[in-house]
């Protein structure tokens, strides 16, 4: 291997650039500016390197790194990546860089602090999905949060430390519960190593319980200790409180990682141990996951629709199209997980590009509610523009990335149970009905407010941020194929993963005839 | 116990004791004759700091002493070096707060040292008597040390407060004593083996004992004394009180309730109920807090609690498991000597930011301390997400050593009880940080950087740098204290 410490270096760069930062003068903002972009920018580059190393056709982790950390108990540094997180990182990357952007001229207080933590955040989060053994995951997932908590608090505006600490509380409440699980994982199998684990379990069923039932109910409490903490993580109705307070307050980079990554970290987890280390407990407890699923997309989207508040209004679409993420996830079938991580890039993008227009926005005018806006496409032609073309891509336009991802994970819920399709396809609707709503009241029409007349247009940052984010939309709708060939073979284990043991999948699907499958795409079509 | 003659061997056992009063004696002696406040520091330094190295040297001749009465072993080295490390740090932080205060340091430095003298008694102790004197010793100390500040009327309630019901407790341990030895014949703690463990004289004296040492390390309901003398007492002292006693009367309640075959599987409700009990007394009480000092004291209540989990774990695996019980062993050990190293840290910066008097003491007098004082801001963080437990701070492993040991003795409930104490903790610890980074600073006397002399900032640098390295590699240690559970195991 060329590199063999790729994925360290990824961790590395950006906790390097952190400290330089910190230990120089923080008196010249515009040299503190430069420095974490080139940074964030480098980061991003080198991160490109995963494609063209890595095999995906090949099942199993990748550019492994194992390293002995600490033995009692058993940790190790132990690194890899594979088809579901590889993306996910480059993701980040790219919205760490974008976010520096983004905070080029909004941030003037703290600014040396305020890269620091952003940087921090990057290493963090890319830490989360590159670690393979259960304490280090943990271990970046706890040491993420004080970076988005400084974040909400300091740079946030509103009620900024309520919400900050409402963050930590409902995400810390979550993985302590994980912790217990993963010592009790570690208890049974002696080893905190994902794959390690993965094959002890399926070598030896037994090793949960002695008899058959008392196996089945540890693996619903170990499933319900990971789930729970993901839960609240994507956020899953009915745990999502939290979000909208910590989208409103954090500033603009804020929302955009929070958005953008970090509720995606719940959706990975899923996959990455909620699927393969507890396949019968989440085949059992399905019902009221994918319950949980669709009311979200469907509550989400209807408390979206009545917001005046804009930024919370794209917060609450988060929920629901989180919502299309797990439903696709708990579909257990390929198509349907291709699409939910599909739809986790997608809603990282055009998502993010959202927070950043409504970031915009807040620049010139210093308000979220829609009431204080009005006819803005008059004196911010570009901006208008642009979005549009985001607020088409959220709601999932055939040819922007929304559509792929969607149009994916409903067809894999059509396979499993038409009835769940039906109703998640009720959020597609809904999404349109908000997203076109907002847009129309505060772009269309006449300027309703004096002060908005002379608002400026986007300037060249923004239109070169926004042209960068509009130009992977694009190319993510049109192109599609090229995420999903790189995405399938991790779907694909994961399927067998669901399958193995003996087990057969519920073949409830297929069972009505075409009528509902021409029906669902009706809506979709007439919708449009 | 009729060789009349302590041995020289005897002596070298109790080296560092011998060493921690000498000192103290010495300067006391030297008191009416030298007014130098820097010659006594210096003084008391050196003979923490040479006692602690001493106790290295005792602890090369393992084995009792003292026809059995006490026991060096790698177990009471242990606390050894901790209590006396902890006194070096008190000492060394203590030197700037008593001239700002205008307090007479010989007394001050040589309690302490009596104190730690005591501390090291109860580490060691093999017999009830011993360790009584032990106890005695520590706490007539702390008593007086909590009405340093003579002035304050705080500092005098919480020198009766400290007495009135540390005398209770004392007489509970001695009453303890007697019906053990009514029931036993003797007051040797190995001795208590052959006796039948149903005994009910015997339950009834170590109901007693217990709860006389769980008055000591505060464990609810016996807890009530603690935030008014955590806050009373100066802030020295206080961390002394947190890291010092704390750390040896746990020793003690170890040599008896976890190698007693009576002490363990009859008293492991005893202690599920303590520990739950503790935490969330603890820690709700810490939610309402608007003093510093109340805070971090009750939070060291709440801590009492974390570690009492483990002491369930001891003793209800104690006779089945032995393995396991000696990981939960190790698991306190591990996470006393990080809960030490935080608070005397902690409790350092808030002898120094208090200013004269300590006033500035409430929530509100941090607020803003992030931009005024970024390094200090950052030191009491540290502090703090170690108490809370999160990676990579010392206190994330001792957690993580309890956690995995209460679930390997499959107190699944406790562990959870303990999990949703550390939400509960979550909370008041990044409060303080909250106000510290993203409050405005509200009065106008706080506002002013307090200067930290040099003593204090090697503290912190101290303190520091130990939470982190036991929480990079905390292996080395916990390999080093789970290796001597043969020793532990040979009170048996």
């Amino acid at each position: 291997m060329m590199l063999p410490s790729l994925l360290t270096s990824l961790i590395l760069i950006p906790a390097v650039g952190a400290l330089a930062l910190l230990v120089l003068r923080g008196d010249d903002h515009k040299f503190i500016r430069g420095l974490s972009l080139g940074v964030a920018t480098f980061e991003f580059l080198f991160s490109l390197l995963l494609l063209k190393k890595m095999d995906f056709s090949a099942s199993g982790y990748q550019l492994e790194e194992n390293f002995h950390w600490i033995s009692a108990p058993p940790i190790h540094y132990h690194v890899g990546v594979d088809g579901l997180s590889v993306f996910l990182v480059i993701l980040t990357t790219f919205l760490t860089a974008i976010s520096v952007i983004a905070s080029w001229n909004s941030i003037h207080e703290r600014v040396k602090e305020f890269f620091v933590v952003l940087l921090m955040l990057e290493v963090g989060i890319i830490g989360v999905f590159l670690s393979l053994d259960l304490f280090l995951f943990f271990l970046f997932w706890e040491v993420m949060l004080i970076p988005m908590a400084f974040l909400i608090g300091i740079w946030g505006h509103g009620r900024k430390i309520y919400a900050a600490v409402k963050f930590v509380l409902y995400t810390m409440a979550g993985s302590i519960l994980m912790l217990v699980g993963i010592i009790w994982l570690y208890n049974v199998t002696g080893t905190f190593d994902l794959p390690q684990i993965q094959q002890a379990l399926q070598a030896s069923p037994d090793l949960l319980g002695k008899t058959v039932e008392i196996a089945q109910r540890n693996e619903l409490l170990l499933f319900l200790a990971f789930f729970v903490a993901f839960a609240i993580k994507v956020p899953l109705f009915p745990l999502h409180t939290w979000l909208p307070d910590a989208h409103v307050e954090a500033p603009t980079a804020g929302s955009v990682i929070l958005a953008g990554v970090l509720l995606k970290m719940g959706t990975y987890g899923m996959m990455r141990f909620c699927l393969p280390l507890f396949p019968h407990a989440s085949r059992e407890q399905r019902w009221w996951i994918v319950l949980l699923a669709i009311i979200g997309i469907i509550y989400g989207a209807l408390v979206a629709l009545v917001q005046p508040n804009l930024k919370k209004l794209v917060a609450y679409s988060s929920v629901s199209h989180l919502g299309f993420v797990v439903l696709g996830i708990f579909t257990f079938g390929t198509i349907g997980i291709q699409g939910a991580i599909y739809q986790m890039l997608a809603h990282g993008i055009s998502t993010g590009a959202l927070f950043l227009l409504v970031g915009m926005l807040y620049d010139r005018r210093h308000t979220f509610e829609i009431s204080d806006y009005g006819g803005l496409a008059t004196p911010m032609p570009k901006l208008s523009a642009f979005f549009l073309f985001v607020a088409l891509s959220s709601l999932g336009l055939p040819m922007l990335n929304g559509f792929v991802g969607e149009y994916l994970i409903l067809l894999g819920t059509y396979v499993t149970n038409w009835k769940w399709a039906t109703w998640a396809a009720t959020g597609v609707i809904l999404s349109a009905c908000y997203l076109l709503w907002a847009y129309q009241r505060v772009f269309f029409g006449e300027v309703t407010q004096e002060k908005n007349r002379a608002l400026p247009d986007a300037s060249w940052r923004e239109r070169g941020i926004l042209f960068a984010m509009a130009v992977i939309t694009l190319w993510m709708g049109i192109g599609s194929a090229y995420f999903t060939r790189r995405t399938a073979t991790a779907a694909e284990t994961i399927r067998q993963e669901m399958m193995r043991a003996g087990d057969t999948m519920p073949q409830e699907a297929m069972s009505p005839s075409d009528g509902a499958g021409t029906k669902i795409s009706l809506e979709r079509s007439g919708n449009r | 116990m009729n060789n009349g003659m302590p041995t020289i061997v005897d002596l070298k056992l109790v080296l560092p004791e011998l060493v921690w009063c000498g000192f103290a004696v010495f300067i006391m002696l030297l008191q009416p004759f030298l007014k130098n406040r820097n010659f006594f520091t210096f003084l008391a330094l050196v003979g923490s700091l040479g006692g602690t190295v001493l106790s290295i040297v005792s602890g090369w001749n393992y084995g009792p002493g003292f026809s059995n009465l006490i026991r060096m072993d790698a177990f009471s080295l242990f606390f050894h070096l901790l209590v006396g490390a902890v006194a070096f740090l008190v000492i060394l932080a203590s030197e700037a707060y008593l001239e700002r205060e205008n307090l007479d340091s010989p007394e001050f430095l040589a309690l302490v040292l009596f104190a730690t003298a005591g501390m090291g008694v109860l580490a060691s102790a093999q017999e009830l008597i011993t360790a009584f004197i032990g106890l005695e010793m520590s706490s007539i100390s702390s008593y007086i040390l909590a009405g340093y500040r003579r002035d304050a009327s705080k500092s005098s309630e919480s020198s009766l407060k400290y007495f009135l019901l540390g005398s209770f407790a004392t007489a509970f341990f001695l009453y303890g004593i007697a019906l053990v030895y009514g029931a036993t014949g003797t007051t040797m703690i190995d001795a208590m083996n052959a006796v039948n463990p149903a005994n009910g004289w015997l339950k009834l004296g170590l109901a007693m004992i217990l709860i006389g040492l769980c008055f000591k390390v505060a464990a609810a309901p016996f807890q009530i004394w603690t935030p008014d003398v955590y806050e009373g007492a100066p802030t020295p002292v206080t961390a002394l009180f947190a890291a010092g006693p704390k750390a040896a009367t746990f020793a003690l309640l170890l040599r008896i309730f976890a190698s007693v075959p009576a002490a363990t599987h009859y008293w492991f409700w005893a202690f599920w109920v303590l520990a739950a009990l503790t935490m969330f007394l603890g820690n709700l009480g810490a939610l309402v807090q608007n003093n510093v000092k109340r805070l971090l004291a009750y939070s060291s209540i709440a801590h009492a609690g974390y570690i009492l989990v483990a002491f369930a774990a001891v003793t209800y695996m104690a006779g089945e498991d032995p393995s396991t019980a000696a990981r939960a062993y190790a698991a306190i050990l591990f996470y006393l000597l990080g809960y030490a190293l935080v608070k005397v840290g902690a409790f350092t910066i808030v002898s120094q930011l208090g200013g004269a008097d300590e006033k500035h003491v409430s929530l509100d007098d941090y607020a803003g301390l992030g931009q005024r004082q970024p390094w200090i801001a950052a030191a009491l963080s540290v502090f703090l997400l170690s108490l809370l437990g999160l990676p990579v701070t010392a206190g994330f492993f001792g957690k993580f050593y309890i956690f995995t040991a209460a679930v390997h003795s499959k107190l699944i409930w406790l562990a959870i009880l303990m999990a949703v104490n550390s939400i509960i903790g979550a909370y008041y610890y990044l409060r303080l940080i909250v106000v510290m980074y993203m409050h405005e600073p509200k009065s106008e006397a706080a506002a002013a950087p307090v200067r930290f002399p040099v003593t204090a900032s090697i503290v912190l640098w101290i303190t520091v740098a130990g939470t982190i390295y036991f929480g990079l590699a905390p292996s080395r240690t916990l390999n080093f204290l789970l290796d001597q559970k043969s020793l532990i195991g040979s009170m048996r």
